[in-house]
């Protein structure tokens, strides 16, 4: 692993050294908690589906969010497929709800693919991760 | 470089504009589930070439009906989108049926009054996304279901 795996190995939190490695070895998505802004339509979004290892980065097309709880229940489909992600979800799984959705695709790095963003606890992982992406970008071969 | 980009990407200031006129309200029922559903046809203009640069690979577009029920504080429907993949897709306009089907959590969709709102999601080559939209309110289904 080279440098990501000197610095994967050099952090003490034996969780976040777990998340890292995940990450890195996901080929680029990144998963900590869920910012706690509302989920909106259009927004692209990361989910795990029961059975599949690879998340699924798709966008929200419908949304409906609770009066009372604040609860809410989207549906995702990729920009290129033809019918929602219904298919994909659990059997008689109509709707994801938050606790499925893992992070928000903000952008695109070159090498790395979707850059999830994250809110953490602890702003320094924030600072680690973003340089370990910075430094994964420039130091990685086309 | 793509801090460059997005910050490119940022001195850019688009001034997208959209009409949404609805020619159609094709059916509207209570569907054997209890929920309510209606199929419409809209005339979609936009022009969104203002948000093409150089660091733009694709803009994705859709238009959502938006409305509260008393179950729901928010309801988002897409009803219909589109990627535009240049600047020269980027002015048009277009007449269509709803692509998503259009149905309530319940039964709440009578008279109901709801905004159309056309969102727009430019995907850099690199860099931040960025997305906004432009809201029109003033539509309202039919009182029966027909």
């Amino acid at each position: 692993m080279g440098w990501i795996g000197d610095t994967v190995d050099s952090i003490k939190s034996i969780q976040i050294r777990q998340l890292l490695t995940q990450a890195v070895s996901l080929g680029g998505y990144l998963f900590l908690h869920m910012s706690k802004d509302p989920i909106r339509a259009g927004e692209i979004v990361v989910f795990n589906v029961d059975g599949r290892e690879i998340p699924i980065v798709h966008r929200v097309i419908k949304v409906h969010e609770r009066q009372d709880t604040g609860e809410v229940e989207v549906l995702t489909k990729g920009d290129n497929n033809y019918g929602d992600d219904r298919l994909l979800y659990a059997q008689g799984q109509l709707w994801l709800q938050r606790h499925h959705i893992m992070g928000r695709a903000v952008g695109f790095l070159p090498y790395v693919g979707w850059v999830t963003i994250i809110m953490t606890e602890k702003p320094i992982i924030k600072y680690i991760l973003i340089g370990a992406l910075g430094l994964l970008v420039i130091t990685s071969k086309d | 470089m793509c801090a460059m980009a997005s910050l490119s990407d940022n001195l850019n200031s688009p001034s997208p504009t959209s009409q949404i006129q609805i020619l159609n309200i094709n059916w509207f029922q209570k569907q054997p589930h209890g929920n309510d559903e209606v199929s419409l046809t809209m005339n979609i203009t936009a022009d969104l070439q203002s948000l093409f640069t150089w660091n733009t690979k694709q803009v994705f577009v859709f238009v959502a009906a938006e409305y509260e029920t008393p179950k729901n504080s928010l309801n988002q429907v897409s009803l219909w989108d589109a990627i535009i993949p240049t600047k020269e897709h980027a002015n048009f306009w277009i007449q269509t049926a709803n692509k998503y089907r259009f149905v309530d959590q319940g039964s709440n969709l009578r008279g109901k009054e709801f905004n159309l709102t056309l969102h727009w999601h430019v995907m850099p080559k690199t860099g931040k996304m960025f997305a906004d939209k432009i809201v029109m309110s003033g539509y309202r289904l039919p009182e029966e279901y027909r």
